[in-house]
């Protein structure tokens, strides 16, 4: 008898095996049981304000730290809830292991009382799922749902739990083996293709550095400045891979894309070797497929098999984790480089007068005014307090492209951004996540008015635990990324974008019992900015900017990457 | 075109459910698919038509592949491979063409296994195209009802099951996978 334990006892003893130290999450009914075995348990639960935010602060948990993050909801309302946070981990590739609680099995399909079928909802939403149909197999499924989360390419991975599996007790027996025999994972790149791509490499004239999420998951960061430093290629990095070369580092060009820089995407289309490695060519990266590196050869990296020629064929592809495909692309770079080095410095020469013409030619624009804000001056300002070294966690829209073209980052896990999938209201809870996560970081949250409307019940999370986030809206007035296509490609007929209501900052961050502010001069930017980050609580700073200011440069829909709008269309005068 | 993918699956609940929830996830049609237990009641074969584009069959099998649950996929429209399909078929038919009937259907290898006053239950089993024959040739003598079984199909090549080995629990995020072989 003393060795039985309740479902909910077994649960948390899988998690601390696991080393799960936190849980993001909304209790229910169903999951009283689970709720009453963590009371005084040692591991942390953060109670957020709606399951969404769960997800998206398990997401920001996992993002800053590499660990698999865990969010935790009620049957019903409370798992349809979190599908937008797992589609969004799906999209990024984020390790997160969500739990629901389930109607007791006697009642499943009985349209009981908060009864979903999350187990079919959430299956298109996660790299995989469980139903726990006993408690017999809860450990089992446990550590494979934390192994599938965080192994190969990471993912959500749900399990859905009854209320009676909880409740049940069993004779508890760690389980230290898992077996999924149908999960392929392939680490290791093949040898010789290696091989050749070092060849290829030192053979090209004009390589070109592509890296996005794959090189943070895999941990590539020193690997990938080798390579970038051996080859001296040009490294762009994408809006999931900003942070894995450090924003200082003089190869490191900017972001390629819909709103990439002028000289990033012409690297892309003049490149003759596009060097990809842990992205997905993604169709805001590529513009127009067809025209995407016209001139270039691909050698493709990714761990996951599917990724090789789904948007772009790959001349040279090599399946595996990018940290250990490049350790041994590295040596072999290095055994190449007394014979094939100093032939080609001239031509690399070449490469690099170009790519600075092309970024002296078009740089990115920080614009000023002394009457307005400019948002791009704001984003320049944050980035300055920052100072490459605090976590920025940002939402959807323009902020997020002008704050991924102008904040630096020293390290990696700095940059927290809902990237595939573009959730708005991810920002505001994934800095949760990465406060909880990193408690010595400086946590910045980035958002729009809109974003931020979307996450003020986490103002409550943020002021429960006295979280020092520095809450920073770019207030427009606008849902301004949609504002700037209606105004581009829709005749400026601005139909439901304006946000012509915005609470008091100041009254609303006290009615939450910390400070805020709204300022709208340019004078005023810098002293707030230093005032908010030297206040030791939260704070939220409300930042009105120039309503109609646009995100250039920008590829419109369809159109090549090469073929960029740099800046605002002169009015066309009748 | 029409692509035949065989599939060796866990047999495990809602297994089914994203194999077809991936194909319609990308728009894919499903023209037939058959499942059934294999020898080893853990594993089921399934067997798969589909529409697919021809530059995108790769990727297809690729994202079999991804599935957890899914231990081999293969392309059985690339190298040799049989595809077998059954009909069941009644067939009503006036006394006078009876004979007739039992002669076509002795033609097409169909065997009788029901015969009533108002005509037979028939069993074929055949390629796709022998079969929709056969069927035309059924109706031309009266009123028909068929089911068809869907494809099922086998490669005339063996094939390495490749199988990932246990690993140990808490193992991390970059735990190490090593790759068994078994025959499959």
């Amino acid at each position: 008898m003393s060795n039985l334990i309740s479902g909910a006892k077994i649960l948390l003893e899988c998690l601390v095996r696991e080393g799960v130290e936190c849980i993001f999450g909304y209790p229910g009914g169903v999951t009283l049981p689970f709720y009453d075995a963590l009371y005084d348990h040692p591991i942390r639960h953060v109670l957020v304000r709606h399951e969404e935010n769960a997800a998206f602060a398990a997401e920001g948990y996992a993002r800053t730290t590499g660990k698999v993050g865990v969010c935790c909801a009620t049957s019903g309302p409370g798992a349809t809830n979190l599908t937008t946070g797992l589609v969004d981990a799906m999209m990024d590739s984020i390790p997160i292991v969500a739990l629901t609680g389930q109607v007791s099995s006697k009642l499943i399909g009985s349209d009981a009382f908060q009864e979903a079928d999350t187990f079919g909802i959430t299956r298109p939403c996660t790299k995989h799922n469980y139903l726990v149909k006993n408690l017999a197999e809860l450990p089992q499924i446990i550590h494979e749902a934390f192994y599938l989360a965080g192994s190969g390419r990471p993912g959500p991975v749900l399990v859905d739990i009854p209320k009676d599996v909880f409740q049940g007790h069993y004779q508890y027996q760690p389980v230290n083996s898992i077996h999924l025999p149908g999960y392929k994972i392939h680490l290791d790149g093949h040898a010789g293709q290696i091989r050749r791509a070092a060849q290829m490499m030192w053979e090209a004239k004009r390589p070109y550095v592509y890296g996005g999420g794959g090189v943070l998951a895999s941990g590539a960061t020193k690997e990938l400045r080798e390579l970038v430093e051996t080859l001296d290629a040009p490294c762009v990095l994408t809006l999931m891979g900003l942070g894995s070369l450090p924003s200082s580092h003089p190869n490191f060009i900017s972001m390629p894309g819909m709103h990439g820089s002028y000289a990033s995407n012409m690297g892309m289309t003049e490149c003759d070797l596009l060097i990809a490695l842990g992205v997905r060519f993604d169709d805001r990266v590529t513009g127009r497929l067809a025209a995407f590196a016209p001139h270039a050869k691909v050698i493709h990296v990714d761990i996951d098999p599917a990724e090789i020629g789904k948007n772009r064929a790959a001349d040279l592809p090599i399946v595996g984790d990018v940290k250990r495909v490049l350790t041994k692309l590295n040596k072999n770079l290095q055994e190449l480089a007394p014979t094939m080095q100093e032939a080609n410095s001239g031509s690399r020469r070449e490469w690099w007068s170009q790519m600075r013409a092309w970024q002296t030619e078009h740089p990115l624009r920080i614009e000023t005014s002394t009457e307005e804000i400019k948002p791009q001056h704001l984003i320049s300002e944050i980035d300055r307090m920052s100072g490459g070294n605090a976590v920025v966690a940002v939402d959807v829209g323009q902020h997020q492209m002008w704050s991924a073209q102008f904040i630096r980052f020293n390290e990696p896990r700095l940059w927290l951004s809902s990237s595939g999938l573009g959730s708005m209201g991810f920002g505001l809870p994934a800095a949760i996540g990465a406060a909880f996560a990193r408690p010595e970081k400086t946590v910045i949250a980035i958002m729009g008015d809109g974003g931020f409307q979307m996450s003020v019940p986490e103002l409550g999370t943020i002021a429960s635990h006295g979280l020092p986030v520095k809450m920073i809206i770019m207030n427009n007035g606008y849902l301004g990324m949609v504002r700037q296509w209606q105004e581009l490609f829709y005749n400026n007929r601005l139909s439901s974008v304006t946000l012509d209501s915005f609470p008091d900052a100041e009254k609303l961050a006290g009615a939450y019992g910390f400070k805020g502010r709204t300022i709208e001069k340019p004078q005023e930017l810098r002293a707030a900015l230093e005032e908010c980050f030297a206040e030791p609580g939260p704070y939220l700073l409300n930042v009105k900017v120039t309503p109609f200011e646009n995100v250039f440069p920008m590829v419109p829909a369809g159109g090549a990457i090469n073929e960029m709008v740099l800046s605002q269309p002169k009015p066309v005068t009748v | 075109m029409l692509q035949v993918i065989s599939l060796l699956l866990e047999n495990k609940p809602g297994a089914l459910m994203r194999v077809t929830g991936l194909l319609s996830a990308r728009g894919y049609n499903i023209e037939s698919l058959t499942v059934a237990r294999t020898t080893d009641p853990t594993l089921s074969r399934m067997t798969i038509v589909v529409e697919v584009d021809s530059t995108l069959r790769k990727q297809v099998i690729k994202q079999m592949n991804r599935l957890i649950n899914v231990l081999q996929a293969a392309d059985l429209s690339e190298g040799p491979a049989v595809a077998r399909e059954l009909v069941l078929m009644r067939v009503r038919a006036a006394m006078e063409s009876r004979g007739a009937i039992l002669k076509e259907a002795e033609i097409f290898g169909a065997r009788v296994i029901d015969s009533t006053l108002e005509g037979f239950a028939l069993e074929a089993t055949g390629e796709a195209e022998k079969l929709d024959e056969f069927i035309d040739v059924m109706r031309s003598y009266g009123e028909i009802e068929v089911t068809r079984s869907g494809a099922v199909a086998v490669s005339l090549e063996p094939r390495k099951l490749r199988l990932s080995s246990p690993v140990a629990t808490g193992a991390g995020t970059k735990s190490q996978s090593t790759t068994g072989v078994l025959n499959g």
